[in-house]
């Protein structure tokens, strides 16, 4: 069997007295949708920011073994290295950067992939001025694969809704990652917007081969979209399975509705 | 006429020096939300540099523009060296502390700096020799323009388009405002947040050093102190244009120059500071923010 490209073993994050995650286990291998659900306040988000490297976990391991790569350990790398080594992420609210044009925010995503420094800058030789030239083509060729690419020059804050949440699918897949990290990508869309979106994450797992670890509440797209789920409740993970396997399972149950008492 | 336009030219001049300072502390304010006291600091070190570079140079019989252009060279990479030491000494450690703390550490480092300077030089007022070109068309055509003042308004010109290609089209720059805009996100899609930072104090103390070169050959003497004066007038414009706004900084910059030059012109030089900061006073009433700073809005 071949390594998963995220593996997370007992995870831990306590912040002062509150434990946050407690000993979470979770794989991604490649190809796959996972989705990761639970209750408000269960460890989800929690759990994207120790793997982007915002947070430092305070027990655990976080390893990532990229297609045709070394496995590497996660833990106290900065977060743009591992924006590097192929983990991108979108955020539960839209963090674009709104003052930047929509062909801006997506060549920032290549930022990491390219080498022009300060001098370079200055200098502008033949390598820099090639190197421009592909950021720009292989950003426009990425919104047009978003049906993004009539608003190029928009500025990122005048899209409508739904062309800001896509365009942060866009900016992030422009850091070439294996793995994408999606917080509640559904969050507030309406359900021809969520239906879209659903088609949208099939795409990015089929055709450009990129794993999907999703955090999401709308339990239709959860169901329909996702190989696998995985539970957190209060910091651990309660169960992880099929989509059938968890519709059915009483811990989820439980955490979802609550204990019956009478 | 003739009148009014020298004022107007020496105002365009002095605008121009606060607005190459000026641009520092808004484009570090821009990025970390620090207003950076060490930076007039950072004006004053390269003036010194220049006057014991191109003094150096004239010991070696050497003369004309390459004098200029070695002295700047100098003054430059000195000036860019300690802005990037004090960011790394007296800021990076306190990034995650109340904003507080840095400004405090900015202030104590503006201090250490002057007095540095004062204990390795000296505390009287230095001659500094006129580096800049002597260039007579400007007296022949523009008759109510010194040649200096000429060349000053032009450097900075250019020096301002240099630095809007760079924000505006480049990798780094995009990374520049990427980083102003939503530093975790910027992260997140891949960009160095501490190398970002670093290349704003450098480039920000670079163009002070341009200021710093120009306004000394301009005045022609310099001491420990000037920076902290010319500091606080750059301070000033950055935020009469709006803090954090790079054209808004050029553009109180100007403001501030043109209000100066023409109460000391028509009024008396006595009043040229009650003046500015009258003004400064009038605009915040009006915007608070500054000319062209975003309003900031309190979600709630």
């Amino acid at each position: 069997m071949t390594e998963p490209l995220l593996d997370i073993r007992d995870l831990t994050m306590r912040f002062g007295g509150l434990v946050a995650l407690s000993g979470v286990g979770l794989h991604v291998s490649a190809g796959e949708v996972v989705a990761l659900i639970g209750p408000n306040g269960a460890g989800k988000t929690t759990l994207f920011n120790c793997v982007t490297g915002i947070y430092q976990p305070t027990a655990g391991d976080i390893f990532i073994n990229p297609p045709g790569g070394p496995r590497r350990r996660l833990n106290g790398m900065k977060t743009h290295r591992i924006t590097a080594a192929g983990i991108a992420r979108t955020f539960q609210n839209i963090r674009l950067f709104p003052e930047m044009t929509v062909l801006e925010n997506v060549m920032i995503g290549r930022h990491c992939r390219t080498r022009a420094g300060v001098l370079a800058a200055i200098l502008r030789d033949r390598d820099t001025r090639r190197e421009e030239r592909e950021v720009v083509e292989r950003s426009y060729e990425i919104l047009e694969r978003f049906d993004l690419a009539d608003h190029v020059n928009d500025l990122a804050k005048n899209l409508p809704y739904g062309d800001q949440r896509r365009l942060e699918i866009a900016r992030a897949l422009a850091t070439e990652p294996f793995l994408l990290l999606l917080d509640e990508p559904a969050a507030g869309m309406n359900p021809k917007e969520t239906d879209e979106l659903e088609g949208l994450i099939r795409r990015i797992c089929d055709e450009e081969k990129v794993s999907v670890l999703m955090i999401e509440h709308d339990m239709r797209i959860v169901m329909s979209i996702s190989d696998r789920i995985v539970v957190l409740d209060y910091g651990q993970k309660i169960a992880e399975g099929t989509a059938a396997e968890i519709w059915e399972n009483p811990a989820v149950i439980k955490a979802y509705l609550g204990e019956e008492t009478l | 006429m003739e009148y009014f336009l020298e004022l107007f030219f020496g105002g365009l001049t002095r605008g121009s020096i606060y607005a190459l300072i000026a641009l520092g502390y808004t484009m570090v304010y821009g990025i970390i939300e620090l207003i950076n006291f060490a930076h007039g600091e950072i004006y004053m070190i390269a003036s010194f540099t220049a006057l014991i570079v191109s003094s150096l140079l004239a010991l070696q019989g050497m003369t004309g523009p390459a004098v200029l252009l070695l002295t700047a060279a100098a003054a430059i990479i000195f000036a860019a060296a300690h802005g990037f030491t004090v960011e790394k000494v007296a800021y990076k450690p306190l990034r995650q502390a109340p904003r507080l703390s840095p400004l405090i550490s900015a202030i104590g480092m503006s201090i250490f700096l002057q007095n540095y300077v004062m204990l390795a030089q000296t505390s009287d007022f230095l001659p500094f020799p006129n580096l800049l070109p002597d260039l007579p068309f400007v007296a022949e055509y523009l008759p109510f323009l010194g040649a200096t003042e000429f060349f000053i308004i032009v450097t900075t010109a250019l020096v301002m388009v240099g630095l809007t290609l760079l924000i505006k089209f480049t990798r780094m720059g995009k990374a520049m405002r990427a980083t102003a805009q939503d530093r975790n996100m910027a992260m997140l899609v891949g960009v160095d947040i501490n190398r970002t930072i670093s290349n704003t104090f450098i480039i920000g103390s670079a163009l002070a050093a341009v200021g710093g070169v120009l306004i000394a050959s301009h005045i022609g003497r310099i001491n420990f102190y000037i920076g902290f004066i010319a500091g606080i007038k750059a301070f000033t414009a950055a935020v009469l244009g709006g803090i954090g706004s790079i054209p808004g900084a050029v553009l109180g910059a100007l403001v501030l120059g043109w209000t100066e030059s023409f109460a000391t012109g028509y009024v008396s030089s006595d009043y040229e500071d009650v003046f500015a900061f009258v003004l400064l006073v009038l605009i915040l009433i009006v915007r608070p923010s500054g000319l062209l700073g975003r309003p900031a809005v309190q979600k709630v």
